[in-house]
This record gives C-alpha cells, structure tokens and sequence, in this order.
C-alpha cells in the first residue's frame, strides 16, 4: 500500500508495480462498462457551415450525437405578417430576402399566385426572360453551394472557384435587372424591363464559363478520396422518410424520387418549350444530395442555352391596370426553386394587398429532418450532413 | 462590358390567357377517390378546372382523414398551415392617428370551401404517383382553439404545427413537443392573428398618410401665378 500512497519516492520496482496496477485498473474499467458523462455540445448560431445563423444543440456521448435539435428563429423576420399590410407589388421586394442567393426565383411563383388570382398571362417573351433568369439565380445559388461544400470539408480552394465564377452569373443578373442580389425585376403581368443589347451573346459565353466550373468541381471535389469517403453512406435518407418530412429539391430527387417541379407541373414558364433531363440517385446519402446539385447546375446552363436560342419576340409586359387589385380567391403556386419547392398560397380578398399569404419555403421542411437524421452520427458528420442538406437560414426563418 | 437597353419595344396587348378547361376529368376523378375513401367526413369540397382541388374535413376526423388520404397515396406533405379569417380591425395600419378610428366590417367571412370558425387549418398533401395536389382545411373550434396533431401521421408537420402553435395559438392534442420556434419562450399573444396590431406601424404613423409637399414648377405653382 506505500507505493500508492507515495508513488513520487516509490522505488524502481515499485513503480513498475504501480504502472501494472494502473492499467489493470485501465482495463478493468473499459471491460466493465465505461462509465462515460453525456456532454452537450452547442454549435453556432455563428458557424461557418451555419449559413447564417442556425444554431444546433447536440447530446453527446463520446463522438457520437445521442440527440440533435435545430433551434431557429435569430433571424425571423415576419414575412407572413409584413404581407398583409403591403399591397401586391409591394411584397416582391420582401420576399427577395427570403432566399437571398437565389433572389429572383423567389419572386417569380408569388407574381404567379397574383397573375392566377387576376386572370392574367404575361406574354410569351416575357415567361422566357423569367425562366433564363430563375435558371440564372439557380446557377448562381447552387454553385456557391458547391464551393462552400469543400470549404465544410478543408478543401479551401473549389470556394474560391466558385466565387470566381458566381460572379459572371451575378454580372448578368445585374446588367439584366440592376440587382445583383435583390432584383426585384418580376411585375404582375410581365417583366420591368427588356432584355439588354448584347445581352444573349454575353450570356452563352459565361454559360460555357460555368460548365468548365461544373467539370473542374466534379474532378476536384467529387472524384476526391477524402471527399467520397467523408460523404458516401453518411446521412442516408430513405425515400419514405423523405416523403413524410416533405423533403423538396434535390434533397428529394437524391432519394430516388424522380419528381421536378419544372417538368412535373403545368406553369406558364417556359420549361416545358426545353429539353432537359431530371437527375436522381438511387443512394440518398449525403454524397448523392451534393452530385444531385452539380448534375443540376450543369443541366440548368444547358437549359439556359436553349432558352436563348429559341427567345421569341413581343413585348415583355401584358397590359395591367395602373393600381392592381386582385380578384377574391385563393392561390397556390410552386415552383421548382434552387433550394427545393418554393409556394406561396395567397389569399385575396379583392383588395389592393393579400389577406393572407402562407410562404411554403423549401429550407424549413428540409432542415425539419435534421433531429432524425443526426441520430447517431458522429461529430465531424453533422457538419458535413448539415452541408449536404444545403439550407438558407433565411429561407427556414422567413 | 457595357450593356445597353433595347430602345423602342412598345408593349402591346397582352395574348389573352389561354382558356381554362371547363372539366378537369383528373381533379374530378381524384376528388371522386378521396370522397369514396373519406365518406361523410367531407363537408364540402370544390374543384377548380385546371388548377386545384380543395376539401375540408370535420374536425374529429382530422386525423384519421390525414391517416386515410395518406394510404391513399396521398403521401408527400407539403405544409401546414393556419387561416385567421377575422379581417383585421386595425385594417393595414395606415390609418391617421389624429381622425377618428374608422369603421371596419369585422365579419367573418370564410373562403373556398366555407367554415363555421375563425380559424382554419389548411394541409397540402401531394400524391407522390401523379403529383396532384389537395388543399385540405378543417375547422379550429372557436375560444379553444385545439385539434388533434397529425405530426404522428406526417413526421414533418412537426415544426409546421410548432410555428402554427406559436403565431396563431392553436393547440395540438398529441403533440410530442409544443416550445416556440422563433419566439422567446415568454412572448405574450399570437402574432399572425389579425386582432395582434403590427407594431410598426402603430408606434409610428404610417407615412403614406402625410401630403408629399408638390414638386417645384408643379400644378400648384402655376395656381400661385395666376
């Protein structure tokens, strides 16, 4: 009993005595049962991977998450609320900040809603313009979320990439509309304005810009090791679940549902005048959400292209009374937006501004599965699942 | 690059929409199913060719309609969400604080498919084989204010019943976990009821009421003159 009383002055022998009865004691600890403490870990609101202000609070025992829960709301902004004192036109300049990477499909199924509820099509040019522009904001949108991706990972190079690119995609939309990141360039009825001279030419000249960006992205990031292995059969999803969760987007169509919005649904866009293929992934993992997102990114530039070959001419604006009101009824539009499927159910009641508008917003039901999805994962996944599910905060906030 | 705007496009007429189906045989066909499956717990229902199909469910039934639409194969939820129908009694908030309140028609007025209450409930569900859509409503009891969950239905109406508890004070019987989502846990009141004023626009009045001061060389100026 000396030794353990005085180890420092034990002799020799002793302390190899000692050494032996601690890792006795080591072992006969791990082979009873460890007794480990739960630890909470909180990660964000200010995170990188947060893309905004998402906070996480995880139970941890070890490396692994015994619970997740997502807790929003740092940046809830009332949209809905804002809505009902605002009158029709008014409200596009709001919602633009919803999704704010991917402004102007945010606009584009509200002014539907409207247009639907008042009986009125914008002419043909028009819907072209709207559906090369959405395409654009998906282009924009998606590959951000394609650098951002290695960024998550340690691969700090392909967001430089992707900032680089982005940036003639924002060009475009800029010289376009005047916005860079809020356009707010859709009216009920049609479009602000027509396109700029020169403007298709330069267009197609970025388009194949962005695909070389898609195939740089694909052999850097996608056929790497490191990356294949931190995102294959990490954060599976299966179809079932994905359908009760209301998952939307390509978070869906990487669980094996062929379903897109753009092809699946009658809208006056200009989606079903192009040829375009819907990718799915039979895996539903996380590596599947992201190849899901480059094949898109890709198709869109494709779908771009077409458009601006076949753009027919006419005016860009139907004739609308000056001061809109809207009809007495109720609305629901959606469309096929970069983060998933993006609605609005509008209520009027035959005056100036909505009664009602519900904004369904792809993010929120996403982010929604994340208490299920992060169950049992270990702690270097949940940044790469939260990365993969891809989510605007202020598209879960509103 | 410099860009320059296409001069001399004149807007014209607008091609006047296309004309809507008078029958739609999908919806028609598809509202036929659900009222075959749901039975008597349809109180109304409504189609509308070419755009959408809306039923509402007595307020029992509700969950087991959700249950029964969902083998259906009505199985992809969309949202869920709440429907004050109360018009505002503070109308926009663009009122002149100095006049007299105006009055307003505070009548309860149901949209499609009617209602008894002030609130509504309103699912959408998608049929994940055909992609057609269905708006289901039911009605909120007045004063309680609760119906049954469906988050034991449908996984993900969970937080959508969450964010519906806290703006509208409705209550879900069953519901594993009601905390506020974006509220704090003390707010006080419903937000996106329509008697909760917008508070912006009551501590400051609303400046689309004042006068904008006539621009210089305007009408008024040529009334000076003369």
């Amino acid at each position: 009993m000396t030794i353990l009383n005085d180890p420092v002055n034990a002799k020799l022998g002793d302390r190899a005595q000692l050494s032996y009865i601690a890792s006795q004691a080591a072992d006969a600890r791990l082979n009873v049962e460890l007794e480990t403490e739960g630890m909470t870990l909180n990660i964000g609101p200010q995170h990188p991977a947060t893309h905004g202000t998402l906070r996480i609070i995880a139970r941890l025992d070890g490396e692994q998450v015994l619970w997740a829960e997502p807790s929003c709301g740092y940046m809830h902004r009332g949209y809905e609320k804002l809505t009902e004192v605002r009158s029709f036109p008014q409200v596009t300049s709001l919602i633009n900040r919803i999704d704010w990477l991917g402004s102007f499909a945010n606009e584009v199924p509200f002014i539907l809603a409207a247009e639907k509820l008042m009986g009125v099509e914008a002419p043909p040019r028009a819907q072209w313009i709207r559906t090369i522009l959405f395409e654009l904001s998906r282009i924009a949108n998606v590959s951000l979320f394609l650098g951002d991706l290695g960024v998550q990972l340690g691969a700090i190079t392909p967001v430089f990439m992707a900032f680089r690119d982005r940036e003639y995609v924002l060009n475009l939309i800029e010289s376009a509309t005047g916005g860079r990141f809020h356009p707010n360039f859709d009216r009920i009825g049609g479009l602000k304005d027509d396109l700029p001279a020169g403007w298709i030419d330069e267009t197609k000249v970025v388009m194949k810009k962005l695909r070389n960006f898609c195939d740089e992205i694909e052999s850097l990031l996608f056929g790497n090791e490191i990356f294949q292995s931190r995102t294959r059969g990490i954060g599976v999803i299966p179809r079932d679940v994905a359908m009760q969760y209301g998952l939307s987007g390509a978070n869906l169509r990487a669980s094996g549902v062929d379903w897109d919005l753009r092809r699946d649904q009658e809208s006056p866009m200009a989606w079903n005048k192009v040829d375009f293929k819907v990718w799915t992934h039979p895996d539903g993992d996380s590596f599947a959400r992201c190849w899901v997102r480059l094949q898109e990114t890709r198709e869109a530039t494709k779908i771009v292209d077409q458009l601006l070959d076949g753009i027919p001419a006419g005016p860009v604006m139907a004739k609308v009374p000056k001061i809109i009101k809207v009809p007495e009824g109720e609305a629901w539009v959606s469309t096929e937006n970069p983060l998933g499927e993006m609605g609005y159910y509008v209520v009027s009641r035959g005056d100036s501004g909505p009664f009602r508008v519900k904004i369904r917003s792809a993010s929120f039901n996403n982010i929604s599965i994340t208490p299920w999805l992060l169950r049992g994962v270990y702690v270097p996944d949940i940044i790469t699942i939260l990365a993969s599910l891809y989510f605007i905060l202020g598209d879960i906030d509103r | 690059m410099r860009l320059q705007k296409q001069k001399g496009v004149v807007n014209q007429l607008s091609s006047p929409a296309e004309t809507t189906p008078v029958v739609d045989n999908v919806r028609d066909q598809v509202l036929a199913e659900v009222q075959a499956n749901l039975g008597s717990v349809v109180v109304e229902s409504l189609v509308k060719p070419g755009d959408d199909i809306w039923i509402r469910v007595s307020t029992q039934s509700w969950n087991e309609s959700m249950r029964k639409l969902q083998a259906m194969g009505f199985d992809y939820f969309c949202f869920l969400s709440a429907i004050d129908w109360m018009p505002s009694p503070f109308g926009r908030g663009e009122d002149d604080p100095t006049e007299p309140a105006p009055e307003r028609d505070t009548t309860i007025r149901p949209g499609y498919t009617g209602g008894e209450t002030r609130m509504q409930l309103l699912v959408r569900l998608v049929n994940s084989r055909s992609f057609v859509g269905i708006n289901v409503k039911t009605d909120v009891p007045n004063e309680v204010y609760t119906v049954d969950s469906i988050a034991n239905v449908f996984a993900g109406a969970n937080w959508h019943e969450r964010e519906a508890h806290e703006m509208f004070g409705i209550g879900f019987i069953g519901h594993p976990d009601l905390r506020n989502m974006y509220l704090p846990s003390d707010f006080e009141g419903f937000p996106m009821r329509k008697d909760f004023p917008l508070l912006a626009r009551m501590v400051k009045p609303w400046p689309g009421i004042v006068d904008v001061e006539p621009l210089p060389g305007g009408d008024a100026d040529q009334e000076e003159a003369s």
